[in-house]
This record gives C-alpha cells, structure tokens and sequence, in this order.
C-alpha cells in the first residue's frame, strides 16, 4: 500500500506537470481557460463524491459551498485590505508584491475550505442522524439561507456583486492568470489524492459499509455517525478550496454566479456519468461533461440553457440505464470480452 | 414608532401570514401526500408548481381565462403525468434495489430539466396573470386583505379539508393511509399497493396545478422562483409531521406567520431563510413534527 500509494503520488505529480507545461505550450487565453474550469468541475465532482459516491449520502449544496468559499476571498481581501497591501515585513525577511500571493492565495484557499467544512458539519450534525433523504433535502434549502445572506450584506457586494482584484505580478510565473491557474491545479491533483486515500483508509471503507448498509454498520460498530460527518466536513471543504480560488481567476463574484445551481448539477452529474465506486470515476465524468459544455460554451454552437439541458437529460439517462457510469460500462466490456 | 403603529404593523402581518400560511398549505400539500405518506421525496414538486403557474400564465395570456378556471382544467393533466412519473419511477428504482440516491438524482434531474425548460420557453422575466381580483382589496378597519392573498388561503383550505376528507372517508383514501403504513399488509388484502401508491402520487402531483395558480395570482413569477419554495414545502411537511393533513395546516400557518413577521419586521429580503430555519430547528430538536405520529 506504502508503495503503489508513492508510485500514485508520483504519477500525480507527474500529470501535473504534464497539465500545466501542455496547457502553457498551447498558449495562454483559451485553452487556460477551458482547463481552469475543467479542474474546478473535478474538485468539485471528486469532493461530493466522497460522501455521496462512497457513503451514499446526496449533497445538493456544491454550489453553497463552493459559493461560501469564493465569499471568504471576497471577505478577507476587504477586511484584511489585501488590495492596498503592498509588502509584508515579517521580521525575518520582508515579502514584496511578486511574492505576497505566495501567502495570500493559500491562506484564502484555507480559510475558504475550512469555513465551508465547518458549515458541512453543522449542517451535518443537525441532519445526519435521521435517513439521508433529510440531509439531502436540508442542502438543498441551505443553498438558499446561504445566497439570502449573501444578498443581504452589502460588506460582500450583497446583490451587485463585488470586485477582487488580481495580484499584479507572482515570482516565478509569466501572469497572475498562470499562478492562479497553477493552484486550481495543486487543489484537484490534492482532491485526487485524499479521495485515493480516503477510499482505501477507514472512513472510506467504514463510508461503504454504510452505504450498503448502514443499520448492519451501526451493529457491527462503525461509528457511523462520526464517519458521515467527517466526510461531509472534507467534502464541503474541498468544494470551499475550490470556490475560494474562484474569484481570484475571475476577478468579480456576484450572488447568481456563485450560488448557480449549474455547479451543484454538474458536481452530481460527474460522478455519476462518470462512476461513483473509484476516486477516477468523478475525473472521468468532470474531463467528459466539462469539457464538452466548454466547447459547446465557447463556441457558440448552442445557447447555455441548452448545453444544461444536456447534462440534466443525460443525467437522468445515465441514472434510469447506467447507474455505475462509465466505468461500470468499461468493466463490463473488459469482463464481457474476457470471458 | 409609537405603539400604535406597532400594533397596527402586528396585525396586519398576522393577518398576511395567516393568508400566506394558507397558500403555503397549497403548495405544501401534494408534498405531505408524496414525501410524508408514500415516502417518495420528489425534490421536483416546486418545479411542477412553477410549470403550473406558467401553463396559467400562458393560458392566460392568449385566452383570456380565469386562473381559477385554468387551474381546474390543468389539475387532472397534472394528475395523470404525476402517475406516468410515478410509473417510470416504480419501473427504473422503486421496484429495484434499494439505493436512494437513483431516486433522489432522477428527481433532482427532473427538477433541473423542468427549470431549464421553463427558461428556454419563457426567458427569466417576471410573467403575470390578468384577473379583475388580482388588484382588490378588502378593507376591514386597520387591516387591509387583497383578494390576491384570500383567494390562495381559500384554495388551500379547501384543499386540506377536501384531502383530509378524502383520506379519512373513501375507500381509495383508506388505502393510501394503509400504503402509508403497511404495504405488505395491502397485498394480503389483495389491493395492489403500486397502482394506490401511483394514484395517490398524481392526486399529489395535481394540487401542483392548483399552486401553481395559487402563487401566479398573488405574485408575477420567474423559472428561479421555485428553489424558495423547496425549502418551504419541506420545511412545511417535516414541522407538521410527516403525512398528517391537520399537521400540514398547522405548519404552513407558522410558517406563513412567521414570514411575514420577519418580512415586516426584519426586512422582505429576509423571509426565505425562514423556511430553513424552520427545517433545519424541526430535525435537529423534534424530527417527528408537531403532529407526527412517530
């Protein structure tokens, strides 16, 4: 385990690499963009998956949480006055503009995740009790409370949105759109490796045995209750880390944008297109459905509504006739050539 | 504020909330009916309450007809595509294994579709019907009542006592509460617990007909509208207690009141954080409802 779990990271590291040198190689404006959004939609996807894909547990609040971590960048850029930071003299050494976001960005992405997570176990110690039906109902309506908030405090731009200036120059990196570009990348390679982890680890083992079924579980002393929170709590944690980066790469967040129901279809539609019992099956479905709605998006082929359209119908298509997604199929195949 | 004006903002709060507090039973209904009673958690209810209003508003607009009377033809179609969802329902998950989560997808893409839809046709302006009530007023001393708001609390009075009647003194209503209870026990008793459970998710999906009417004659609606609603039927049929008639009455009047209470005291953008309060206080404290049986 020690060592294929090495071998994995190196892997990781790796297509990272590769990622991040092909996507510079074929220029920055478009393809950057299109592979950002591509990277977020797998941290999202490998993020509600450990919950809903292992434990069995629906989350209908991606985009609250993701929406919570974009707003803790907007909060604390504003509170903290990071725009008009200008250097940082920490004593030992002092940190000029070029190499602020270095601090900056990781300490948004923490805190960011760390909210979102707290939000996930609130939510979750109130709901996770009774059957999963509640849990998932009660995400669904946090959304809303959530977005209420956030339109009603006019510190975070309430419904006219608000503004988050870029870091004007980053050490080591050709634009501020590379860096940004380049931690979106270190979160999902980061998502890949904890959902691996988490799947071979006690909690995903214990999570399985509670989606098969989780009155045997409790019998044969899972502790049910705590694994279903800290799932919840990493898997809102890891949407936050995702949203926290957001608005670094757009510049401005605006209620409708961050609450957008589209993120919470897609980070359910991913996994289960793509298949729900291996951490690839979220990246598969996020590579597929992503990239398709990007080219679609980008080229103008059809209107946005319609490319939703196609990812809800196909949604349910793959729910009513392939509930194991992609990979099921492909076992299937390899198995049914095999023998 | 002087005192008086309090009272005068008091009671006239009061009075909207128990109008909306009717309407809330309305739309809140057809989830008791699915959620509480048939154990089918279809998330997609406020967008057929949407599709509802929107069917009004376009009938409305090209013929001229009464919502009233709109809502009326439109129930039964309602019903019968609740039971042609119910039967694709039973087919694909309810009759295989048990994995909630199939279900819960196939609803939440329902509801998705369904919205999306609803964009594509009608765009995310605010759409309206023309009736000679939507602008009426009763004045009764300090207290005003628009017959926009009357109408809706009438709609869903009538609809409790009418499905509360109907659950308590037909046959067919027997049955469902049976289903409810015991559906291996209806087997025995040779009634086939699929086609009473498929009955009664289209009486459920119908009175989605009737609140979508409802809603479009006390407000102009847009597609988005329907998420507010999500947390306030669930909110309405957990607080009540799971599946009881008298319990949703009750719940939905709360919640009514209490919306209007924080719209008039607090602010309107406040209001649909309410709902999930509500929610969200009922399964952590009592998750049986007010008057659940369990």
């Amino acid at each position: 385990m020690a060592r294929s779990n090495r071998e994995f990271l190196l892997g990781l590291v790796l297509a990272g690499l590769l990622i991040f040198f092909g996507v510079k190689a074929l220029g920055e404006g478009y393809y950057l963009l299109v592979a950002f959004y591509i990277l977020q939609y797998v941290v999202l996807a490998t993020a509600w998956n450990i919950l809903g894909g292992y434990g069995g547990y629906v989350n209908f609040g991606s985009a609250c949480f993701f929406a919570i971590g974009a707003y803790s960048t907007v909060f604390f850029n504003k509170a903290l006055s990071i725009q008009q930071l200008k250097t940082l003299d920490l004593g030992l050494f002092t940190l000029g503009t070029a190499q602020l976001p270095y601090l900056l960005v990781p300490g948004a992405v923490m805190l960011g995740s760390l909210l979102a997570g707290l939000v996930g176990l609130g939510t979750g110690y109130l709901t996770l009790r009774l059957r999963g039906v509640f849990f998932s109902i009660s995400t669904l309506a946090l959304a809303v409370v959530a977005q209420t908030l956030v339109l009603n405090w006019s510190y975070v731009g309430g419904a006219r949105g608000a503004y988050v200036m870029k870091p004007a120059q980053v050490a080591g990196f050709a634009s501020t759109t590379e860096f940004v570009f380049c931690s979106m990348l270190v979160i999902a390679l980061g998502a890949i490796w904890i959902a691996r982890t988490v799947e071979h680890n006690k909690l995903g083992t214990g999570l399985q045995a509670i989606r098969d079924d989780e009155d045997s579980a409790e019998c044969s002393g899972v502790p049910t209750l705590r694994l279903k929170l800290q799932a919840t709590a990493l898997s809102g944690a890891l949407m936050g880390a995702a949203g926290s980066i957001f608005p670094f790469f757009v510049t401005y967040v605006d209620p409708i944008g961050a609450f957008n129901l589209v993120h919470t279809v897609n980070s359910i539609a991913m996994p289960l297109i793509g298949g729900m019992t291996h951490w690839s099956g979220p990246v598969v479905g996020a590579v597929l459905l992503g990239g398709v709605q990007q080219y679609f998006g980008s080229k103008n082929i059809i209107t946005p509504e319609l490319s939703l359209l196609f990812v809800g119908v196909l949604m349910m298509l793959f729910v009513a006739i392939a509930p194991n997604g992609i990979l099921g199929l492909w076992n299937k195949i390899r198995s049914g050539s095999r023998s | 504020m002087d005192i008086s004006t309090i009272l005068d903002l008091l009671v006239n709060a009061l009075v909207a909330g128990i109008l909306l507090g009717g309407f809330y039973a309305a739309v809140s209904i057809g989830i008791s009916i699915a959620f509480g009673m048939l154990d089918i958690a279809n998330i997609s209810h406020p967008a057929m309450i949407m599709l509802g209003s929107f069917l009004a508003y376009w009938i409305n607009d090209r013929w001229g007809l009464d919502p009233l009377l709109i809502m009326m033809l439109l129930s039964p179609l309602f019903g019968l595509m609740g039971m042609g969802i119910y039967r694709v329902y039973f087919n694909l998950f309810e009759s295989r294994e048990k994995d909630p989560r199939r279900g819960l997808a196939f609803f939440f893409g329902l509801l998705f579709v369904t919205d999306v839809a609803l964009i594509l046709i009608f765009g995310v302006d605010l759409r309206g019907v023309q009736a000679p009530y939507v602008d009426a007023m009763i004045e009764w001393g300090v207290v005003g009542i628009p017959l926009r708001l009357l109408i809706p609390f009438g709609i869903g009075l009538l609809l409790v006592v009418g499905i509360h009647l109907f659950l308590t003194r037909t046959y067919f209503g027997l049955a469902v509460a049976a289903v409810a209870q015991e559906p291996l026990g209806l087997r025995l008793m040779g009634v086939d617990p699929v086609r009473v459970k498929q009955m009664a998710f289209g009486l459920s999906v119908a009175t989605a007909a009737l609140g979508g009417a409802a809603l479009i004659i006390i407000q102009p609606v847009e597609p988005s509208l329907g998420r507010e609603y999500i947390g306030r039927v669930f909110a309405v049929c957990v607080l009540g207690g799971m599946g009881s008639m008298s319990g949703t009455l009750l719940a939905a009047l709360l919640l009514g009141v209490a919306e209007s209470l924080t719209s008039t005291f607090i602010g309107p953008s406040w209001s649909p954080a309410v709902a999930f309060g509500i929610l969200l206080l009922t399964l952590g404290l009592r998750p049986a409802g007010l008057l659940g049986r369990r």
